[in-house]
């Protein structure tokens, strides 16, 4: 440790990381400091509030940014449309419900009933079928398309058209479904802003249904995940195919194959956060994905990009100091995507490998 | 059993293999040699697949795959060792020897090569759930071969297995090779130590810039003063 210090010589780099480091930390200590010792403006039911908030957003984040680190992985770039793989996934789920609740199932008892309401649970699995099958097939098509014929370019060049592609499909959403922003028809039992009533502090903090819904759902796609990667075959050979594409064809892998079916698996998560996001938050339009791509983004880069713990780390980590931040630092609490943006430079300046990421080999930068 | 026919090859500009011709038969170990740039791994990854030819053949059992996809021609029962060995780090002992299998579908054949590998490499089966980049550089050799094995190869390419070991390594990889080779698996081998390869192979072509300079048994090559003088370093 003394020997590393003493060979450490002071470039401008290090000089500046230094000076930004120690403005941060005073800051930081600062703000805690004035939050824990001055007024005590929230008490535990709030906070207990902020802490339900960070693990469902970030539930979704980490499905996300597992695309992103899977893609990676594999071709060692940016997928900057994948924001808006999710998106076209909330509308898949919006027309599916939209279709159900249009759909009549009379009874006798009820001869006003939907098949949304009759068969709420067949009716929420084939929105997300539709969502994560929208994505999916987006996710493939993209890389057909934006990507597989610039595979052998400098590594800009499919970056380019990565954001090339995220606009073009943006606008092309405004265009075919309008730029109104439209409301998730949720089953009853799944009604926005009920769920149960947990005493904290004297007072009742509620965890939704939906909220819970989506968490439980995002745990249970990142296990499927994890299993799918370290298990079977496609996983291996995902996993093979990341770190030596010639190997892996040596061995008789298909590489394009597998390629195509990471983008599809990076599409599916996509879609059921899609499916969730609307499910949970409601209101939509064709810029859902934008903010959720670039969070994500940022929680991909946090955990270290190509991990896929990392990404399941960096996303429930940004959903939490998202939540939890503003009221910890006594800010503003619009100011949230402020917070995680500067999370994303602090990361890229101070530990650019992330926080499980090895230092990236020669091979690949 | 593979006959190469004026195979040429470019990288973009470069142009790489200028005509080679040579060819294998069953059971025997041909190696390759000659300097760097030589075309000794172009011509190997031609042979797999993974680089196509501008024109010439390579013709395997009477069939022509200059053309056959990388996959389809491990399933034919060619399999590459590549150079520097390339084992998949971050994957387990037992997850490279899977991936050598990929092509195999039928989990009880895989368990008995399985169990032929670990059999030439029990080092191998001692470590099968360290993670590969963990192994030393001799016994990523030993992985490197074994996943290859794990297809069970008619045809072992090798790609200079020698490369950065002690000598006391080479030695035991070599006597490994020989021994695959009496179990009734060809070797096409490439080689910058002209004096191993020399001495474990049946027949040699000298590649000099993309072309064959000289070819014929091993021995007489070794006896050739030309090969002494520019590859045996005497």
């Amino acid at each position: 440790m003394i020997k590393k210090l003493r060979n450490l010589k002071l470039t401008p780099g290090l000089i500046l990381r230094l000076v930004v480091g120690l403005v941060v930390l005073i800051y930081l200590g600062w703000r805690i400091y004035q939050t824990a010792f001055g007024e005590g403006t929230y008490g535990p039911d709030t906070w207990m509030r902020f802490l339900i908030a960070g693990l469902i957003v970030g539930g979704m984040y980490a499905l996300i940014a597992i695309g992103y680190t899977l893609v990676y992985g594999t071709l060692f770039m940016i997928n900057f449309a994948h924001g808006e793989v999710m998106m076209l996934g909330t509308y898949a789920g919006y027309f599916a419900l939209e279709a159900f609740a249009s759909l009549p199932a009379p009874t006798a008892a009820d001869p006003n009933l939907n098949f949304l309401n009759a068969q709420p649970v067949i009716a929420l699995i084939l929105t997300f079928v539709a969502g994560a099958g929208v994505s999916a097939l987006m996710g493939y098509l993209l890389e057909k398309i934006a990507y597989r014929p610039l595979r052998g370019a400098p590594r800009l060049v499919p970056l380019i058209s990565a954001i090339g592609t995220s606009i073009f499909l943006q606008n092309a959403a405004q265009l075919l479904f309008g730029p109104q922003r439209r409301q998730y028809q949720n089953p009853d039992f799944l009604w926005r802003g009920t769920g149960w009533m947990i005493p904290v502090g004297g007072k009742d903090v509620m965890l939704t249904y939906t909220g819970l819904f989506s968490f439980v759902l995002s745990i249970l796609l990142m296990v499927g995940l994890f299993i799918l990667v370290r298990r079977t075959k496609l996983g291996k050979s995902m996993r093979a195919v990341a770190e030596n594409k010639q190997a892996a064809a040596l061995m008789g892998i298909d590489v394009d194959s597998v390629i195509s079916k990471t983008f599809i698996i990076s599409g599916i998560l996509a879609g059921s956060a899609g499916v969730m996001w609307g499910i949970h938050n409601g209101l939509f339009n064709h810029y859902v994905g934008f903010i959720p791509g670039i969070k994500a983004f940022t929680a991909a880069v946090l955990g270290g990009i190509g991990n896929i713990p990392g990404a399941m780390l960096g996303g429930m980590l940004l959903g939490l100091l998202e939540s939890l931040g503003p009221a910890l630092l006594g800010l503003d609490f619009q100011l949230k995507d402020v917070i995680a943006f500067t999370i994303l430079i602090l990361v890229l300046i101070f530990r650019p490998s992330g926080l499980l990421g090895e230092a990236l080999s020669e091979e690949k930068v | 059993m593979l006959k190469v026919n004026e195979l040429n090859v470019s990288y973009g500009a470069i142009h790489a293999l200028k005509g080679i011709s040579f060819d294998l038969q069953e059971d025997e170990i041909v190696a390759l040699i000659g300097a760097n740039g030589a075309g000794k791994s172009t011509t190997l990854n031609t042979i797999s697949g993974i680089m196509r030819p501008d024109s010439g053949s390579v013709v395997f059992e009477e069939e022509d795959i200059s053309q056959t996809s990388p996959a389809q021609i491990v399933g034919k029962g060619i399999v590459q060792v590549p150079e520097g060995r390339k084992i998949f780090a971050r994957m387990s002992v037992l997850e490279n020897l899977e991936m050598g299998a990929y092509t195999l579908r039928d989990k009880d054949v895989i368990k008995a090569h399985m169990a032929e590998v670990f059999e030439v490499f029990p080092r191998l089966e001692e470590r099968q759930k360290q993670l590969g980049g963990t192994l030393s550089g001799g016994e990523q050799q030993m992985l490197a071969i074994g996943r290859a094995l794990m297809a069970s190869p008619r045809l072992l390419l090798l790609d200079e297995p020698s490369m950065g070991l002690a000598p006391i390594l080479v030695e035991q990889i070599f006597e490994i090779i020989q021994k695959i080779n009496a179990e009734g698996v060809s070797i096409l081998l490439v080689e910058q130590n002209a004096q191993m390869a020399l001495s474990i192979a049946d027949r040699a072509y000298v590649l000099e810039t993309g072309m064959v300079a000289l070819s014929g048994k091993a021995d007489a090559l070794m006896e050739n003063p030309e090969v002494q003088a520019a590859y045996l370093g005497g």
